[in-house]
């Protein structure tokens, strides 16, 4: 799930300045949980720009933004709105978002600010646990992420700033050595601990990340 | 090989601990900016009274006069400089070649930290590197003494470094501590100083673990100086791994206002004599934080005068 906020609307007005037509694209996926884009945020922020004296052309909101074709498929159904639009207003994450600008020549805004890859712990509490490090190195800690839940990513035990399982970084987190150290004592595996961990490699998430499966079809349809 | 410096004016810490001696540290916090004349100051005033001098990087995530450039005016000033380096605001490429450069200009001994996180200090919003931490760090260095970098790259010309780590004794819990101090050792640390320490029994109790897993490496107590009540109650509730026994804080919280630097010193005085006479540790790590002037008084009343040991 990828985790968003929105943004102040004051900035999105701003944003929008000088766009009196506007389309809003909203996401059925990770923006409806996180309630930033789904169908109900994005009729309050059409009445809200309405209010403002802005024309909303027409809103949508499907499954996955950030698939490119199915993008470019819903601006076609929607061509009317669309060309009539000025600008476009896009409330979901940055990938969704980016999906948006392949499918117009037109101004694209984002409505939201996207924050991590998180887990839902319950409504609307999200955490990080994994940061696409491109190198998955949970086999050897018991599941849990030291490169993300240790805040300075560290591969070889607890800094000194651990205190009673917590982070130093804020009373509200937990330190993730502790909890790799408490997992790890439990499976009777703290060989693992004292093994050294030597270098993480950088280049398996080199930006801008690209994988392409030979054998799974193209575009996904 | 040209190396700059090859003269120094002062036994190496490597030096001091294998001659079986009771190493004394000081340390200089440097200033943000570059009116470097206090410091200076507490340079000269430092230099004959301890062994040698720790330099922060970037202490506590404040940006500051860099930690290199520091050590190396302490050699220019005839001191011996303990070079911090954290991992915190440089990468594995830069880290190697800072200390190419603190090889060639006389520098001996580093002390390899992560580093405090960003979000504590004065530039909140910057971006911390973590590329490396404290066991890669102490790696990489041996990988450079042995004539490689860490991208597996032959080097013209080597390092060759005391190695220092840092380890907390009163950290909770303390077992992956003890863990990660095995792991520091197997990685190339010959020497620690502990993050400060005031609960002397519980260091003792430290000692002991320490000492099972290795009676090879030096092991030297930090003391950082208690200066008022305010100070420990903030120390106690915000420091990690910190724990300022309740007796200490009754004789801070006793003393008159105007006595209780004066009483700082005498509790540091006293924690240093209990480090020689008990034979508890190899060394002690004093930081004065600020107070660097009152550092000969401590050392005075601890009875410790580092021309004689």
């Amino acid at each position: 799930m990828i985790i968003t906020t929105s943004k102040p609307f004051e900035e999105v007005l701003k944003a929008l300045e000088g766009e009196d037509k506007v389309f809003i694209v909203g996401c059925g996926s990770c923006a409806t949980t996180c309630e930033t884009g789904g169908e109900e945020q994005v009729a309050e922020m059409k009445a809200k720009l309405e209010a403002e004296g802005k024309t909303v052309t027409g809103t949508v909101v499907y499954e996955e933004v950030c698939h490119e074709l199915n993008t470019k498929r819903k601006f076609r159904e929607n061509k009317e709105a669309v060309e009539a639009a000025d600008g476009f207003l896009v409330m979901c994450c940055g990938a969704g978002t980016q999906s948006v600008r392949e499918a117009t020549e037109k101004p694209v805004h984002p409505a939201c600010n996207t924050v991590f890859l998180g887990n839902i712990q319950r409504h609307g509490h999200f955490v990080e646990k994994c940061s696409l490090c491109g190198e998955c190195v949970l086999e050897d800690f018991g599941a849990i992420c030291p490169v993300t839940r240790c805040h300075k990513g560290i591969l070889n035990g607890p800094c000194g700033g651990t205190d009673e399982g917590k982070c130093e970084t804020s009373k509200e987190k937990d330190c993730g050595w502790t909890l790799i150290y408490n997992q790890l004592e439990k499976m009777g595996k703290l060989d693992r601990f004292r093994k050294i961990y030597g270098l993480k490699n950088w280049q398996a998430n080199m930006k801008p990340g690209r994988v392409i499966f030979e054998k799974k079809g193209e575009g996904g349809e | 090989m040209t190396v700059l410096i090859k003269e120094h004016a002062k036994p190496s810490i490597q030096e001091i601990l294998e001659a079986g001696k009771f190493l004394v540290t000081g340390e200089i916090g440097p200033p943000k900016g570059t009116d470097i004349d206090e410091m200076i100051e507490h340079i000269n005033l430092l230099k004959d009274k301890v062994h040698a001098m720790n330099i922060t990087d970037n202490q506590s995530s404040v940006m500051r006069y860099p930690s290199l450039g520091t050590a190396i005016l302490i050699k220019e000033l005839g001191g011996e400089p303990n070079l911090q380096v954290t991992c915190r605001d440089r990468n594995r490429l830069a880290i190697e070649a800072d200390l190419l450069f603190a090889y060639t200009r006389g520098i001996r001994s580093v002390l390899c930290l992560t580093g405090d996180s960003i979000p504590v200090g004065d530039h909140k919003e910057a971006k911390a590197v973590f590329d490396l931490e404290s066991v890669q760090l102490l790696q990489i260095i041996r990988n450079m003494e042995e004539g490689r970098d860490s991208g597996g790259n032959e080097l013209k010309g080597g390092v060759k470094f005391f190695k220092g780590a840092i380890v907390t004794p009163e950290a909770i819990p303390i077992e992956p501590q003890m863990l990660k101090f095995e792991k520091k050792i197997e990685a190339g640390a010959q020497w620690f100083q502990t993050q400060a320490v005031y609960d002397m029994d519980n260091f003792k109790r430290f000692m002991e673990k320490a000492r099972k897993i290795s009676d090879k490496v030096y092991i030297c107590c930090g003391l950082v100086l208690l200066t008022s009540p305010g100070q420990i109650k903030y120390m106690n509730a915000n420091v990690p791994g910190v724990f300022v026994p309740e007796a200490l804080a009754r004789e801070m919280e006793d003393a008159p206002k105007e006595e209780r630097l004066a009483t700082g010193i005498r509790i540091m005085a006293r924690q240093i004599r209990q480090c020689i006479d008990e034979k508890l540790c190899d060394g002690v790590h004093i930081m004065a934080i600020g107070k660097e002037s009152v550092v000969p008084k401590i050392l005075e009343e601890a009875g410790v005068d580092i021309t004689k040991m």
